[in-house]
């Protein structure tokens, strides 16, 4: 019984440490205006679309009295060509854009760094052949490839279409993550640690990637950027059939039942167009502040 | 001799090109051969179960369809296939049949060529313009509006900025007709060296330039306005404006020659970028370019002409970069005396 309890109480405080932190990150992360608007801008979204689907019911009632009616009270951002409500397919349809945008961004971001680093340290042939891949990579037009893929294999599957756009997408985070390595690791901090023989593990995790966390966490918003780029962009030619509705379904219908012609339609396609547009500012603002949040030199200077 | 020609930049450069294309042409050839399922099976399988050919015949269909000899070992089908390539056969397309895809590649090149050029050249040159004007004027009014202007295109992306031309200017404002902007010449129109054809492939590329360029500048301006700003700093700024050289000519010799380094070395991200972005915004435009003819071979499953075509794509933006890192070895003497990467 004892130890149960002493568990819990143990729990509780890491809890409590863990919202005393979380806090604090948010009072530094307000202190720069536009970066804390871009911040809630992303939560906003991606609450809504996480979220919102329990609440709002998707509208599926075709009205033929209905068509391209711009926003009201009962329909706040207007109707779409069956007369369905668009607000309701924008709060339906970001959850399959934004968890392969996301997923995609933690798959590129690893292999970006676990490469990177890797290369920087090991040195030697290891080094020049990640460097090798990774211009490689570079190289190639991504956009094509993945149409390419979609073309021959049938991506209807979410995992699938994120692990393929992740593994295109990491080049030049890997590039800079490996300059970035190598320079930490002549810095005179990593020397005394060597020195103090504290062990590699000790090095990589308490001296070097704490120095490298801001950068990393930076590159991943960008990397959720362009993997919403690609995402999106697949589906907007439609090689990629996502089943449910999307924004980028939205977009390709649009364009491919030639709503996009109609003078009418505008609320139907700027809807999705501003839902991707504003995740996009707002993932780029948030850096701001994220670059206070993981520099304390920037900190005491504001 | 050798060792000297083995080691130097040009040399590992151009290698490094060739080993790049032989690995992309290497996994279209599994993809579309080897994969279970893939095109050729499903040709041939088609064949048989809609035409009633017999699997032998199909199998004959397919192979001269692909360029490939589908009995032989698949080293050998592999061997042939490079060879082919470097030939320049690259099959016929299946759903035009007869033609050969080298020959749709080749009349669809030149106006992906021509719109992607002259957009990477405008918006470079105005780019790196507006990017020193922002670093001499910095603080001002002006550098503030260009930096946020500068910053909002490059977070927007490409196609996105297609689709706001083809619905604002095109649809709602009625400026331009998109509709008569499709395709890459109006008809009737004759390709020649006189002004009616030039200013109308100009006409049909203007939207798709305007995008590339939009996409893209918003890099070149705030990555040429940082390097001039530390420029601007260096010693030899400050002497040459102590030996009393006239201001324009330390803007160009000085500072904007130094300045212009890193925003270069950017050129080679942005081909790719551009290039594979073409996809989205030839289909967008209806301009007759690659990227057109690749989405068309997708939705067709014409394998051998999107084989054929993506490759090709491939080749031309390594081209392109291995034409911009020989240009920046120009550029920077730094790379050519150093020879290292």
């Amino acid at each position: 019984m004892a130890s149960v309890t002493g568990e819990s109480r143990y729990r509780d405080s890491a809890v409590g440490r863990f919202l005393a932190g979380f806090a604090s990150t948010l009072k530094l992360m307000a202190r720069n205006k536009v970066g804390f608007a871009g911040f809630l801008v992303v939560v906003t979204i991606v609450l809504v679309t996480f979220v919102g689907p329990i609440f709002v019911p998707l509208d599926e009632t075709v009205r033929v009295s209905q068509i391209y009616k711009t926003p009201s009270l009962s329909y706040p951002l207007g109707t779409d060509s069956e007369g369905k409500g668009v607000l309701s397919q924008i709060i339906h349809g970001g959850r399959p854009i934004l968890t392969i945008g996301y997923l995609a961004a933690v798959i590129s971001t690893t292999i970006a760094v676990t490469l990177g680093s890797l290369g920087a340290f090991v040195g030697g042939r290891v080094d020049t052949g990640f460097t090798w891949l990774a211009d490689m990579v570079l190289t190639i037009p991504q956009l094509p490839l993945l149409a390419v893929l979609a073309g021959v294999l049938s991506l209807n599957n979410k995992f699938a279409v994120a692990g393929l756009i992740g593994a295109l997408f990491w080049p030049t985070l890997m590039r800079a993550t490996r300059a970035q390595v190598l320079s930490l690791k002549e810095r005179d901090y990593v020397e005394s640690a060597r020195a103090l023989d504290l062990g590699t593990p000790h090095i990589v995790f308490r001296e070097i990637a704490p120095n490298m966390a801001g950068y990393i966490a930076i590159n991943f918003t960008l990397a959720v950027t362009t993997s919403m780029y690609a995402v999106v962009g697949l589906t907007l030619l439609g090689l990629v059939p996502l089943s449910e509705n999307n924004w980028g379904v939205m977009l390709n219908l649009a364009w491919t039942r030639g709503a996009v012609f109609s003078k009418d339609s505008i609320w139907y396609i700027m809807a999705p167009i501003a839902a991707i547009a504003l995740h996009q500012f707002g993932l780029v603002a948030m850096n701001r502040s994220l670059t206070e949040v993981f520099d304390p030199r920037l900190r005491r200077g504001a | 001799m050798f060792r000297k020609v083995a080691r130097s930049y040009l040399f590992r450069r151009l290698i490094k090109a060739l080993v790049t294309v032989f690995v992309m042409a290497s996994l279209t050839f599994f993809l579309i051969r080897l994969m279970p399922g893939g095109p050729v099976e499903a040709y041939i399988a088609n064949l048989v179960t809609q035409y009633n050919v017999s699997h032998q015949s199909a199998t004959q269909q397919a192979a001269s369809l692909f360029s490939l000899d589908l009995d032989a070992p698949v080293y050998q089908q592999y061997l042939e296939y490079l060879g082919n390539l470097v030939r320049g056969d690259l099959g016929e397309s299946l759903v035009s049949r007869g033609v050969p895809v080298s020959k749709i590649v080749l009349s669809y090149l030149p106006w992906t060529l021509f719109s992607i050029g002259s957009a990477l050249i405008i918006s470079f040159s105005v780019g790196v313009f507006l990017g020193m004007i922002m670093a001499y004027k910095r603080e001002s009014k002006l550098d503030h509006v260009l930096t946020n202007l500068g910053s909002m295109v490059s977070a927007i992306p490409d196609y996105i900025m297609g689709i706001l031309i083809v619905v604002w200017i095109g649809v709602q404002w009625e400026l331009v007709d998109i509709t008569a902007m499709r395709g890459s010449l109006s008809p009737g129109i004759q390709p020649g060296f006189n002004l009616t054809f030039i200013g109308d492939a100009l006409y049909h590329a203007s939207l798709p330039i305007l995008t590339y360029v939009l996409g893209t500048i918003g890099v070149w301006m705030l990555t040429m306005r940082g390097s001039t700003e530390s420029t601007l700093g260096e010693d030899y700024v400050t002497v040459a404006k102590a030996r009393g050289l006239k201001e324009r000519r330390i803007a160009t010799a000085y500072v904007g020659r130094n300045a212009a380094l890193p925003p270069f070395t950017q050129l080679s991200i942005s081909i790719a970028l551009v290039f594979g972005g073409s996809l989205l915004i030839e289909w967008l435009y209806v301009y007759e370019g690659l990227g057109y003819v690749l989405y068309n071979s997708i939705q067709q499953r014409d394998y051998p002409v999107m084989q054929g075509v993506f490759l090709i794509i491939t080749t031309m933006v390594i081209l392109a970069n291995l034409l911009a890192d020989l240009l920046y070895s120009r550029l920077d003497p730094r790379i050519r005396v150093g020879g290292r990467d």
